[in-house]
């Protein structure tokens, strides 16, 4: 069943493939005549321009792309002159362990929060709550990293200056999974784990902010429709501990719709990474892609939002195969 | 019946409120009713009547909208309505079960309908835990479920109506309870269902001395079932009689009605005498006395006054100003 469902992601990988394609091309800004230099002949423009590939036709382009990615040739960035596949597994780690982080953070705040409202409506927590995702839900993500960096950092100096994911005179873990606090873990280093904790939780914070908000909300409110459900009813009538009915009889229930939300709320965050990455210097893939667009470097852009596009069909996969472990009743579709 | 034995349940001028944001709803007024240890009776009444209100009422699991505005609720001796949560939560599955109207959305969707059994029995039978699917496996097979192992482990999407029906039956009489409350426990099935599942109750509620409280629109049901009948119209108790007396002698207008409507073999279809008029609004604020008035025929201005209960016979009660 899990097999037919990851099969049937194909198409949209394929989807992806196309469009991947297609934005870049679509791009502004004739990278040819940006590596010539303001400077550049015509004829060096033009001698690029074959070198890279662009005077073919379209159709052709698209060839070549897709066999040199079935090589694992995602091409080269021009502004390191490393292969783009390089690059980005190299950074896709930051990137993962940043909007994991952020993830866990506004799942343990919002879910919570949620569930507490409900069973106890009218309350200050319902009414910080609803607070908060009334206010907190469109404030865009640089603007509060931008504020929380000003505070944390500069005003009362609580957080380490936003530079990365460590100082630059502590040595960064062993790779192992490329995530520094596991790898510091692993690595039993407990200096380089509180290090690097210190400098995740700015950024991490500011994109759990981002999504607290749909979390709670949708929590809250599957929370409340589960609560005065019949089978809810049922449990109080037959006399269940009220840890039964609220956990295995309306928490269980309400994670459904909550699911669904967490593979919405997932998807943000990998959006907002790129703004988030660069506010805190993170070296992810997100800053990695908004350097190659300035320089209209086509490759590592391509293979950016291919990544996107990539974790985005895994995310879903992910969600669903989560959505029929917990849902009995999602029947198995081909 | 020999001498005065105290009622198994007594609910006395019970009152219930609903907030809504149109207004208050005045769901149960001044409802009166009681129960022997081991006696079947029937509460029936249009839709809308407040079958399933007083039922969550006596079950202390109504809506948080709702309000008990008077009277009160007892129990084996015990007051229902001034006991703890925690007290009523012994109670409740265990000496006092109700089955309900919908019994496919009373079960948790998402859990084996055997487990939701047996979180019954752990709660109640201090069942030791190996044991506990034996025991549920044994409350299933009680309620004559084919191949009650199969079903065990099905979810209630898996199940039929009926099916879903005999598994809440079968929750509501794993821990034997002294009072069962059964919510429109047919609706929905075949007649050949709906017999079986009624002759088993019946059996089983003979079998321990179980008292029922059948809540129907059905009047054929009551009368082959119960040894007395409630009669409920927009909230008010409006008639009770032993079964036979009422089907024979009804004295409420509204009874003579129901009665008049209910299909029987002995009768041609278009005999069939719809009630006139629908259930008056119950958010109105000039509710009158009598909330059967402004369909009644026998209306007098007299019937303007408090509504009088008048024992007209033996455990015959008539809450009316003429009765038949
Ligand atoms: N949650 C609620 N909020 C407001 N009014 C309610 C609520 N629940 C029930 N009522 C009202 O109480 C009255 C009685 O409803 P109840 O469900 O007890 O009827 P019933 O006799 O069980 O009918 P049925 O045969 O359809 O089950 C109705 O007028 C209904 O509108
Ligand atoms: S009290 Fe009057 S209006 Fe009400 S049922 Fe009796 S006769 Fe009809
Ligand atoms: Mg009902």
């Amino acid at each position: 069943m899990i097999g037919l469902r990851t099969l049937s992601a194909l198409p949209n990988l394929i989807g992806v493939l196309i469009i991947t394609f297609l934005i870049t091309r679509a791009l502004p800004g004739d990278p040819a005549a940006f590596f010539a230099g303001a400077a550049g002949s015509q004829e060096a423009v033009e001698q690029i321009r074959a070198k890279l590939g662009l005077d073919k036709s379209l159709v052709e382009q698209f060839a070549y792309y897709v066999r040199d990615l079935a090589r694992g040739d995602l091409g080269t960035a021009l502004s390191t002159g490393r292969p783009v596949l390089d690059e980005i597994l190299g950074r896709l780690p930051a990137s993962l362990e940043l909007t994991l982080s952020a993830l866990m953070l506004a799942t343990a705040i919002a879910i919570p929060l949620g569930v507490l409202a409900a069973t106890r409506p009218g309350s200050w927590i319902d009414h910080m709550c609803r607070a908060l995702t009334t206010a907190g839900v469109s404030l865009p993500t640089f603007f509060t990293g931008l504020l929380l960096a000003y505070i944390f950092y500069y005003r009362l100096g609580w957080a380490p200056a936003p530079i990365g994911r460590l100082d630059p005179y502590a040595t960064p873990p062993a790779t192992v999974t490329g995530f520094y606090l596991i790898d510091a873990a692993l690595a039993g280093d407990l200096d380089v784990f509180i290090a690097s904790a210190r400098q995740l939780i700015l950024p991490a914070l500011t994109m759990a902010l981002f999504v607290l908000a749909p979390l709670a909300r949708m929590t809250r409110a599957a929370m409340l429709g589960v609560l005065s459900a019949d089978f809810v009813r049922t449990a109080r009538a037959y006399g269940l501990s009220r840890f039964t009915v609220l956990y295995r009889y309306a928490f269980r229930n309400a994670l459904l719709p909550v699911v669904t939300t967490l593979g919405m709320v997932f998807s943000f965050l990998l959006g907002s990474n790129v703004l988030v990455e660069k506010v805190f210097a993170w070296p992810g893939i997100g800053s990695f892609a908004i350097e190659s667009l300035m320089a209209s470097d086509y490759a590592p852009i391509q293979g950016f939002v291919l990544t996107m596009g990539a974790l985005y069909v895994l995310l879903n996969l992910a969600i669903d195969i989560l959505y029929r472990i917990v849902d009995p009743r999602v029947e198995v579709s081909g | 019946m020999s001498g005065p034995q105290p009622p198994l349940l007594a609910v006395s001028a019970l009152s219930v409120e609903f907030r809504t944001r149109s207004g208050k709803v005045r769901a149960l007024d001044n409802v009166s009713l009681t129960l022997r240890k081991g006696e079947l009776v029937a509460l029936v009444g249009e839709s809308g009547s407040g079958k399933s209100v007083t039922a969550f009422a006596i079950m202390r699991v109504l809506d948080p909208a709702a309000r008990i505005t008077s009277g009160s609720l007892h129990f084996g001796g015990m007051d229902l309505l001034a006991m703890k949560d925690a007290e009523l939560a012994e109670l409740r599955g265990r000496e006092l079960s109700m089955i309900f109207q919908n019994p496919r959305a009373a079960l948790n969707p998402i859990r084996r309908v055997g487990r939701q059994i047996e979180d019954v029995l752990l709660r109640h039978a201090a069942v030791p835990r190996q044991a506990l699917r034996a025991q549920a496996i044994a409350a299933l097979t009680q309620v004559r479920i084919p191949d009650p192992e199969k079903r065990y482990a099905a979810y209630p999407h898996e199940l039929s109506g009926g099916m879903c029906q005999r598994i809440m039956i079968a929750m509501a009489l794993a821990c034997r309870p002294a009072l069962l409350i059964a919510d429109e426990p047919t609706t929905g099935l075949d007649v050949t269902t709906q017999a079986a599942i009624l002759d088993l109750m019946r059996e089983l509620a003979h079998a321990r001395g179980m008292a029922m409280l059948l809540i129907t629109h059905d009047l054929g049901l009551a009368a082959e079932y119960c040894d007395r009948v409630v009669v409920m119209h927009a909230g008010h108790v409006v008639e009770t009689a032993p079964t036979s007396r009422l089907l024979s002698l009804p004295r409420h207008p509204y009874s003579a009605k129901l009665i008049a409507a209910t299909p029987r073999v002995d009768r041609r279809l278009d005999d069939l005498a719809a009630i006139a008029g629908n259930l008056p609004d119950l958010r109105r604020a000039d509710l009158p006395p009598c909330r059967f008035s402004e369909r009644c025929d026998r209306y007098t201005p007299t019937c303007a006054a408090p509504l009088p209960s008048n024992t007209v016979a033996a455990e015959h009660a008539v809450a009316c100003h003429h009765p038949l």
